[in-house]
């Protein structure tokens, strides 16, 4: 070190800190590669027909994941439901109504906050909300309402990312011809940002497939002995079911965990390839 | 004139899906302040900020919050001090030495790190992170926060090398070129140049890691066992306000006991350490706006 | 040529602005403007960028209503009715007069689309009504020849120049009274410009034509009455061929012969 000029010295660092800079960007890369390598390592062989269709048990090789995937599914569905409509029109209005109204920015300041608040207190909400003023009781749509508000900072926000992207020149065009103001949002800027709104729906949705905490607060249960058949069901979805196995001290219930882990993975990242390869193709077909 | 009509029409409905965000956050404060205030009304709020025990289920009550916000600050630090170096380090690896193609395909890459659902974590933290941790300190308790912290750590990552990229990258071209222009190397044109004109983005970036960190619930839940104690031992077991929250959950507490209304008051004190975090970034985000416009 | 002017003073008043002002929040972009155009003729709106003509053609289909602190003052009428009345639909008020752009702003979507548009938002469900008027409009404006065996095609996929006749048509589709341009060749190539400067002729036989335009080329060759703005005036307002070569102020001399602008 010491014979080395100043000049040098620069070099040296710089060059540490950029075999560093790749070491940080690989070390998450890698343990994310050691999860889910692990965990295929201790669960895949556990995953056959039986596993998903079968009702849960006391003995875990007789225990399969079925109420809990269908309370997944319905959860999704449901949510999707709800959460679509509200949180895209919240965000048109945001958009292209309210804009820069003192009301508007209040709106846009609550909707930041809205995104920074964890998702447990949602359950708190929901529980108390959902579950006892109204009366629904720990079923799908008392839970499926609580994800809805917990994901509707996330449409609102991307979908109105996706109608900024617009030129305004379309609109021009659209209102110069005579279209009123909602025939233009439903004629032209809607359709040429659909897939940026969609991409964000699937990707909040798939945020949702993943909470536990806030579907335990509504009373969603760890042991549901039948699949749920309307939405006023009780239920138990995958993170729930995972959760209970997870908590038990017996090693095959950690192998049903780690093979329910699986699944739950397939449907998340399922999602997040859908969503990416829509916002691609989207991208692509509109050059403006 | 129908079509008028039918204008009006739309923009009502459109108007109130958006009074709902604001309904979400009345009805958020509302339930929380109405369960918070019934328990004060059984319980000394003295009682709840200085007590340095926390046994609402077992038959010795003690109602102090302590223990749970130690915990959650436990986890959270040790959160952080994985997330921020690694993820600073990232971000700025990216920005200034990463080659071209590089920033746009690794960036998504690393966010799917948070994209794992947070039950999968604490799966690993259990299951993995501990058992390797045992290897090496073997007194390390089954239950402990430092591989819950360590987990959630590596969870967040991408919120601060995202975020933090963001805001470098959102540094005028000119400044990083004025310096190169002056015979710095990529390092030294990173810190003394770059990190400091980012710092506002980059402290919001860390703000909302945090905010996420105290927030984390599964994790927690999972990996550091359910015994509230006042402590900054990392190995031990102990307990966070939102795993707390999840352990009331699970179990059969009738609705309008006390025991039920707990959770809403570790509840309330978790929304508050929240919001401030949120409100502070918010702040900093406008301020940081005004400065670039 | 005297004769024609005779004959524009013979024709119907479409466009009347009385005293008008208009203002961004306290900055006076319009000072009491008062002008009168007659149907079927073309008028030039020249001057300095920022003297307010944009603004000014903005006015007569009320696309400046978006902007926030617009601002307006005095009566513009087209057609004897007030514009700027409450009970005016402005809806309606577009379907009249029409407007084109500075760059070309077709849809993404299909040629087709882009040209039936106007007319499915105004209630058209006659189908054979509506491939006929997209017919006859992409003929108006020389576009069918080119286009007519990909009407199903993006119309982003059309030139520059293309694209903005297929604007034009869009407009033509929904039978404005009047068509608003603004600046809408400057965007464009030499040919593409001499092609459309070509189809004002034919479409003042049935339209009246606002034209806003930097180039005073243009200006000279297409109009019939050319308006100076400067600073938010009107400095003059008089038959082209009168602008172009007896001015009576001094500013329209100066900046039509390039000493300012």
């Amino acid at each position: 070190m010491k014979n080395m000029t100043n000049a040098q010295k620069n070099k040296l660092i710089d060059n540490a800190f950029k075999v560093f800079g790749i070491a940080c960007t690989f070390f998450g890369l890698i343990i994310l590669a050691i999860l889910i390598f692990n965990i295929v390592e201790v669960g895949l062989s556990r995953i056959d027909w039986d596993f998903i269709k079968d009702l849960p048990s006391r003995r875990a090789q007789k225990a399969g994941i079925y109420t809990a995937l269908m309370g997944t599914v319905w959860i999704l569905f449901l949510t999707a439901i709800i959460a679509f409509p509200i949180g895209v029109g919240a965000g048109i209005y945001l958009e292209e109504y309210g804009k820069k109204t003192k009301w508007a920015s209040l709106l846009e300041i609550n909707i930041a906050n809205l995104a920074g608040v964890p998702s447990i207190i949602y359950g708190l909400l929901g529980l108390e909300i959902f579950v006892r003023i109204f009366g629904l009781g720990g079923s799908l749509l008392a839970g499926s309402l609580t994800l809805s508000l917990l994901i509707l900072p996330i449409i609102i926000v991307s979908t109105r990312e996706a109608l900024k992207a617009v030129p305004s020149s379309i609109k021009d065009a659209s209102v110069a011809l005579g279209a009123s103001k909602w025939q233009t949002i439903w004629n032209q800027t809607l359709p040429a940002s659909i897939g940026g709104v969609l991409t964000g729906v699937i990707l909040a949705i798939s945020r949702a497939i993943g909470e536990t905490a806030p579907l335990i607060v509504v009373g969603a249960l760890a042991y549901v002995p039948f699949a749920p058949s309307s939405p006023m069901d009780e239920f138990t979805v995958m993170p729930i079911q995972i959760f209970n196995w997870v908590s038990r001290p017996q090693h095959e219930f950690a192998v049903n965990a780690a093979a329910a882990i699986i699944i739950l993975l397939l449907f998340t990242f399922m999602m997040n390839g859908v969503a990416v390869y829509y916002r691609n193709k989207w991208q692509k077909k509109i050059k403006w | 004139m129908r079509t008028r009509t039918q204008e009006n029409i739309i923009e009502t409905l459109l108007k109130f899906a958006t009074s709902i965000t604001i309904l979400t956050t009345i009805g958020i404060i509302g339930v929380l302040l109405y369960e918070t205030i019934s328990f004060f009304k059984e319980v000394s709020i003295i009682d709840f900020i200085t007590d340095k025990e926390w046994t609402p289920l077992f038959a010795q009550k003690h109602f102090g919050i302590l223990p749970l916000v130690s915990g959650t600050i436990l986890t959270t630090l040790i959160a952080i001090a994985v997330a921020l170096p690694i993820g600073l380090t990232i971000a700025i690896y990216l920005n200034m030495y990463a080659p071209k193609g590089f920033r746009k395909s690794f960036k998504p890459m690393l966010e799917v790190l948070a994209a794992v659902p947070t039950v999968v974590y604490g799966f690993f933290a259990l299951t993995v992170v501990t058992p390797f941790l045992q290897t090496i300190y073997p007194e390390l308790s089954g239950f402990n926060s430092l591989s819950a912290g360590i987990v959630m750590g590596i969870m967040i990552i991408p919120f601060v090398s995202s975020l933090s990229e963001d805001a470098l990258y959102a540094v005028p071209k000119t400044l990083k070129e004025a310096s190169f222009g002056m015979g710095a190397t990529r390092f030294q044109t990173s810190f003394k140049v770059m990190v400091p004109a980012a710092s506002s983005g980059i402290i919001v970036s860390i703000i909302l890691a945090i905010s996420r960190a105290i927030g984390e619930t599964m994790i927690v839940a999972i990996a550091v066992g359910q015994q509230p104690r006042l402590t900054f031992d990392p190995t031990v077991p102990i307990e966070t306000i939102t795993a707390y929250i999840v352990q009331v959950s699970m179990g059969d507490v009738p609705h309008g006991s006390l025991e039920y209304r707990t959770i809403f008051a570790a509840g309330i004190t978790l929304f508050i350490f929240t919001f401030l975090l949120n409100t502070v970034s918010f702040w900093i985000k406008k301020k940081f706006h005004e400065k670039y416009d | 040529m005297t004769g024609s002017e005779e004959l524009i003073k013979e024709k119907k008043t479409i466009i009347e602005a009385r005293n008008v002002n208009v203002f961004y929040g306290h900055f006076q972009a319009l000072k009491d403007i008062n002008i009168i155009m007659k149907e079927n003729t073309v008028t030039a709106f020249i001057g300095p960028s920022g003297c307010g003509k944009s603004t000014f053609l903005r006015c007569f289909n009320r696309m400046n209503d978006y902007i926030e602190q617009f601002h307006i003052k005095g009566e513009i009428l087209i057609d004897q009715k007030k514009i700027y009345w409450k009970s005016v639909a402005v809806e309606e008020l577009r379907k009249e007069v029409g407007m084109v752009f500075q760059k070309p702003n077709p849809f993404p979507k299909s040629i087709f689309e882009n040209v039936a548009y106007g007319l499915k938002i105004h209630g058209v469900k006659d189908k054979n009504f509506i491939e006929e008027r997209v017919v006859k409009s992409l003929k108006d404006v020389a576009l069918w020849d080119e286009v007519k065996d990909d009407l199903k095609k993006s119309a982003l996929a059309l030139s520059g120049g293309q694209q903005q006749r297929l604007c034009i048509a869009r407009t033509l589709a929904v039978e404005p009274k009047i068509i608003l341009m603004d600046e809408p060749t400057s965007a464009l190539d030499p040919i593409s410009t001499a092609k459309i400067e070509e189809l004002l002729f034919d479409l003042k036989q049935k339209y009246t034509i606002v034209i806003v335009t930097h180039n005073m080329q243009q200006a000279a060759r297409i109009s019939d009455k050319t308006a100076f703005f400067y600073m938010g005036d009107l400095v003059e307002y008089d038959d082209t061929k009168t602008i172009f070569t007896n001015p009576k102020q001094e500013k329209t001399q100066n900046y039509i012969t390039g000493r300012f602008g």
